[in-house]
């Protein structure tokens, strides 16, 4: 098996039942397993709803760690799409020239560095600090902010090992606190006064909702992200023969970021809050039950996907649900796309080969499935071309 | 070379010429709004519904398979539905109309 391989853990379970119940915290989760169940019920948000005590929606659950509802994450619609339509402008700012212009500098200056120092540890040398210092371009904050980021390390809510982080939680909401304060004093043209400025029906968004937003953009864009980079390195790292591709045809590297999102689903699942007795899957859910959508499962269903557990570089058909599907799907991608596609562009450029040296693979305990989704750490070597 | 028309949810009416890549690939080069593209054309992302005209759909061809599951969680979705970046760009779509869907 290569190093750089994502088994699927699902398969047998998707197949036979189409849903696997896992424990977290007294609160169970019945995990939605098939690509059209994991679709239909995240459409369907009159049954399985996203707004409920904040954190409870999340695999494993952090309502022990947090209050402050993340927006527009935690809301259902009408009231998700009010605040989506608002703040989404702004999440699309990745697709200004200007934008991936300063992005692709950032990128070009990481690779250079890891070539100069020949071998790296992927996820702290590279993965980490590239995905921080991407951050101050989607919040407009100075440049300098990112190494307060990287210190923090790779989730913002756990430590080493999964255990929830209570700890680190009020560390990020005290910076963010502290970021408020001074957005308020000083405005300037970054996201906190992007948002304590904008117009929300009539009045302007409260210092809560403000920070419900700004928590779910560090939140939800740091692990998935730095995952995303490890595992195309890795990826890239067994595969030299895909960067040879990506300088002949480069017109294929929007596919190839697809299918890595499709094959490594950097978020494994999303939890939904199932609002009165129904069915997924011809099994009965509970009201006030909590049902996942696992992307990660759906991903690999072979009713959708031919050969599923392969990297098709330049898969055509590809309706992966790696950024979730209908409503809430990931407002980041835009960013987090630009950054992969232009990470691939520099690689294809700058490096000519890498190899894996030594690695411990990151690896989801959901019961009865382990699942790997990354990497705790990952020595390259890295050669220029 | 094909002339294609789209008329955006605002009514604005924009003709392009092209002769290669998709529909969507067209649009979103031209920023007509309403088609995003976001997945870069592989039928997940939803983001290039268009409408096609009635005695435009032998012309055009109806959604495939996975093109029709992506689309049938739209609201806006009907029988003349289609991804655009499913549809690719020939000489046979020379003087079509798209109504962009959302
Ligand atoms: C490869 C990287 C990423 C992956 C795989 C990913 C995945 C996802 C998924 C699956 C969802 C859907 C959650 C649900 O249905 O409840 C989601 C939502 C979201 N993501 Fe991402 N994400 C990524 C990067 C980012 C980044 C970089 C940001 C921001 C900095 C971000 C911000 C968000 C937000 C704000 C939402 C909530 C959207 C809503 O509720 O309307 N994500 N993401
Ligand atoms: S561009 Fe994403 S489905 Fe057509």
């Amino acid at each position: 098996m290569k190093k750089s391989e994502l088994t699927d853990p699902f398969g047998d379970s998707r197949l036979k039942k189409g849903y696997g119940q896992i424990h977290d915290q007294n609160d169970p989760v019945m995990m939605i397993l098939r690509h059209n169940d994991v679709r239909k019920s995240a459409h369907d948000y009159k049954h399985f709803s996203s707004e409920t005590i904040p954190g409870r929606i999340v695999v494993p659950s952090e309502v022990n760690i947090r209050t402050t509802r993340q927006i527009p994450f935690e809301l259902d619609p009408p009231l998700h799409g009010a605040y989506r339509t608002l703040i989404e402008p702004w999440f699309k700012r990745p697709l200004e020239p200007e934008y991936q212009n300063k992005l692709i500098a950032q990128i070009a200056t990481n690779i250079e560095a890891i070539l100069q120092e020949g071998t790296v540890e992927v996820i702290a040398d590279f993965a980490l600090p590239l995905q921080s210092r991407a951050l101050t371009l989607l919040l407009n904050t100075p440049h300098t902010e990112a190494e307060k980021w990287i210190s923090w390390g790779t989730h913002v809510f756990r430590s080493e090992g999964e255990a929830l982080d209570g700890n680190k939680a009020t560390m990020l909401y005290d910076y963010i606190d502290t970021e408020i304060d001074r957005a308020i004093e000083h405005p300037s043209d970054d996201m906190y006064s992007f948002l304590l400025d904008a117009n929300f029906e009539g009045r302007k968004l409260n210092r809560e909702e403000v920070k419900g937003v700004m928590v779910l953009t560090f939140a939800g864009g740091r692990d998935t992200v730095i995952n995303a980079v490890t595992n195309t390195i890795a990826y890239l790292a067994e595969h030299p023969e895909t960067l040879e591709r990506f300088r002949e045809e480069p017109e294929i590297i929007g596919k190839a970021v697809e299918e890595f999102i499709r094959y490594f689903s950097p978020l494994t699942q999303m939890g939904r809050i199932v609002t009165e007795d129904t069915k997924v899957c011809a099994h009965a859910a509970k009201a006030d039950s909590r049902i996942s959508l696992c992307w990660a499962s759906a991903n690999r269903d072979d009713q959708v996907f031919e050969n599923p557990n392969d990297i098709v570089i330049d898969r055509k058909m590809n309706p992966h649900v790696g950024f979730g599907f209908s409503h809430h799907n990931c407002l980041g991608a835009t960013h987090a796309r630009q950054i992969l596609k232009l990470l691939l562009k520099v690689l294809a450029d700058k490096v000519g080969s890498m190899e894996i040296l030594d690695y411990s693979e990151n690896i989801e305990e959901w019961g009865e499935f382990k699942r790997k989704v990354g990497y705790n750490h990952i020595k390259v070597k890295c050669n220029r071309r | 070379m094909a002339k294609i028309t789209f008329i955006t949810q605002e009514n604005e009416r924009i003709i392009l010429d092209a002769d290669s890549g998709s529909v969507m690939e067209l649009a979103v080069a031209n920023n007509v709004d309403g088609i995003d593209g976001d997945c870069g054309g592989v039928c997940s992302c939803g983001t290039c519904h268009v409408h096609v005209y009635p005695e435009d759909m032998p012309k055009i061809g109806r959604a495939g398979k996975f093109e029709k599951d992506t689309l049938e969680f739209d609201d806006n979705a009907n029988e003349y539905s289609r991804l655009s970046c499913q549809i690719p760009i020939s000489e046979a779509l020379d003087g079509i109309e798209f109504k962009v869907a959302n």
